[in-house]
């Protein structure tokens, strides 16, 4: 009896030890696999679909959609236009200031640059590695067209430049339309359109050309 | 016997999901197109914001679309047979199908625009990106990571003006936490909640 009792004991410490082996197992390959909600019907931006015979979860938009809220009518804003002709001001919407113009070199620098280069003359990283050169923006005909232009070369494109409408948006394509004029100004700029602070700042420099003058202009997404 | 069989497998299933494979951290991914981000981001110095041009403003950063990619190969390399799969996709319109490199399980809820606005430089999470010749995972992603960053960010945070810059490097231990604690005050970072489980599984 008390054998048999023995054996029934060790019995169960064996049936308890395989449980747990089984129950450590199931947790291990639960916790090692996640077919579960890892993946789930909720679809991310640009996942694979099957639902569509494309396979692509978003939709294109249907030809002639017009946009909720933006019907776009006003051609001042969206195309750079006054009765078919370029614009020579702003929109009323754009309001000119220090902070729209730091704007438009913030995303002149990461959309322009690279062809353009910092300084506007058409020798950007990309022309070195091949690219086309496009003309400088301070020759004389570029200088004399209106500002309504320089949104319509963004939203359009010209030539073998491409348009940058989908990813520059109609406030920021203003922005860098207005910092295109200041840099325009800024290579055939005469002394008498500073501010006499920053005159008196150049004039010192020009005597301590050791010291690097204060470049605030300069861009801060420098790599 | 069974059991043993089954816990062997469950050991080895545990330890994959743990194991750098499992993570697929430092794994570069096969890209139907070898894309290089030295190449583009170091080489010829672009902004990550010209091909992932959501992330400032949306909570995904963006995969660029083919018609990005023909901004510049429309002109630069157009012959190499390496870029068929672009001109392919340009033709006809159908996109070209990146392998991921990051994914979040479909529980947890990420955003890009919100990190970037309060100083997580991308380099913080993705490594040095500038220097990838294949794009692969530098971390891990695990909720243990998140929380790390999420328990002490002024460990963490850098100037806004920072936070594309892939070549910036924090300084010292103890200055960097006298500036994250500076910054958190001044981009108001409400650092109490963000270890609520419902900021990340809502
Ligand atoms: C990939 C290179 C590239 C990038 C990036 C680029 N451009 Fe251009 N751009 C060109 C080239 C090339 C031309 C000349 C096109 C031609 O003549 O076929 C040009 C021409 C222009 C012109 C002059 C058009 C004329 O009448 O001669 C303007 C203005 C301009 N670009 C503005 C911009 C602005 C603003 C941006 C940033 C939003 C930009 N470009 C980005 C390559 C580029
Ligand atoms: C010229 C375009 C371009 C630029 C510039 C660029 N990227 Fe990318 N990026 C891509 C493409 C294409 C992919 C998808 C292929 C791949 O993963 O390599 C990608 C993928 C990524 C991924 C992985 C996405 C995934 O699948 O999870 C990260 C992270 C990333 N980029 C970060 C950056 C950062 C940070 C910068 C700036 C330092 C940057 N990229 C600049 C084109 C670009
Ligand atoms: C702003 C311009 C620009 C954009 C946008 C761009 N590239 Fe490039 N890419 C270049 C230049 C310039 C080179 C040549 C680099 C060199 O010679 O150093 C290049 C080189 C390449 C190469 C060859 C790399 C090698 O190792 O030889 C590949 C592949 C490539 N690009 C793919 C892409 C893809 C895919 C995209 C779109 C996601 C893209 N590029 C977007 C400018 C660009
Ligand atoms: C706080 C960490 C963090 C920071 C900072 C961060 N990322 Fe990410 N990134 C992630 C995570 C997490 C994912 C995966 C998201 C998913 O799977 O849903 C990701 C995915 C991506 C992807 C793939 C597309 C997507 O949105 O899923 C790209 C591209 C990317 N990041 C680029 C960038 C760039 C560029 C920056 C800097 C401006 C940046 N990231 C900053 C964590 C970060
Ligand atoms: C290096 C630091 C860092 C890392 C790593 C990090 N975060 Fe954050 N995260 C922050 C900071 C800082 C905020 C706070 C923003 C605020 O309070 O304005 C934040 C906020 C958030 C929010 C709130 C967004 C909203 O819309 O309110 C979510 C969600 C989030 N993080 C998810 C994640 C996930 C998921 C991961 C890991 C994949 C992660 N974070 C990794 C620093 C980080
Ligand atoms: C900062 C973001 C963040 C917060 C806050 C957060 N999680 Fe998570 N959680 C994640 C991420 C990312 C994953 C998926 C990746 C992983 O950990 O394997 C995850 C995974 C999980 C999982 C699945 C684990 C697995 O391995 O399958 C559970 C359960 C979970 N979280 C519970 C919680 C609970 C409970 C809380 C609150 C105490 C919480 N989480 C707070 C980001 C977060």
């Amino acid at each position: 009896m008390i054998r048999r009792n023995r054996l029934n004991a060790t019995r169960r410490t064996v049936q308890q030890a395989t449980r747990l082996a089984a129950g450590l197992a199931l947790v291990g390959i639960l916790g090692g696999c996640h077919w579960d909600m890892w993946d789930d019907a909720r679809l991310k931006p640009y996942e694979k679909s099957d639902f569509f015979a494309d396979g692509l979860s978003s939709r294109m938009v249907v030809p002639g959609t017009v946009p909720y809220l933006e019907s776009r009518v006003d051609d001042h804003y969206y195309a750079g236009k006054i009765d078919g002709e370029f614009a020579k001001i702003l929109p009323a919407q754009i309001e000119l200031n220090g902070g729209l113009l730091k704007r438009g070199q913030d995303r002149f620098m990461v959309f322009c640059s690279p062809c353009h280069d910092a300084q506007g003359t058409g020798n950007g990283m990309v022309v070195q590695r091949g690219f086309p050169a496009p003309p400088s923006y301070h020759i004389d005909r570029l200088r004399e067209v209106p500002i309504g232009y320089f949104y319509d070369v963004m939203t359009n494109g010209f030539g073998r430049m491409y348009s940058y409408a989908t990813r520059i948006d109609p406030q920021d394509r203003w922005a860098i339309a207005s910092y295109l004029r200041v840099l325009q100004l800024s290579q055939n700029a005469t002394p008498d359109v500073l501010p006499a602070d920053q005159l008196e700042a150049i004039k010192e420099h020009a005597h301590n050309p050791q010291e690097p003058a204060e470049d605030e202009g300069q861009t801060t997404n420098e790599h | 016997m069974i059991p043993l069989g089954l816990l062997l497998v469950a050991g080895v299933s545990s330890g994959i999901y743990l194991s750098p494979e499992g993570s697929q951290v430092d794994i570069a991914r096969q890209q139907p197109v070898p894309f290089s981000h030295q190449r583009h981001v170091q080489g010829n110095g672009i902004d990550c914001r010209y091909c992932h041009s959501t992330v400032e403003t949306s909570s995904f950063a963006g995969i660029p679309a083919t018609e990005t990619c023909m901004t510049c190969h429309s002109q630069v390399l157009t012959d190499q047979p390496m870029f068929d799969p672009v001109h392919e996709s340009w033709r006809t319109g159908e996109p070209i199908a990146w392998t991921r490199v990051h994914d979040l399980p479909d529980f947890v809820y990420f955003n890009h625009s919100v990190h970037v606005a309060q100083g997580v430089g991308c380099s913080t999470c993705h490594g040095r990106v500038d220097e990838m010749k294949l794009t692969h995972k530098e971390h891990t992603l695990r909720m243990g990571w998140c929380l790390k960053c999420h328990t002490n960010p002024e460990k963490f945070i850098r100037p806004r003006d920072q936070v594309f810059n892939m070549e910036y490097e924090a300084p010292g231990r103890k200055e960097q936490h006298a500036l994250g604690s500076r910054l958190i005050e001044e981009y108001n970072i409400k650092v109490g909640q963000l270890q609520n489980c419902s900021i990340c599984h809502r």
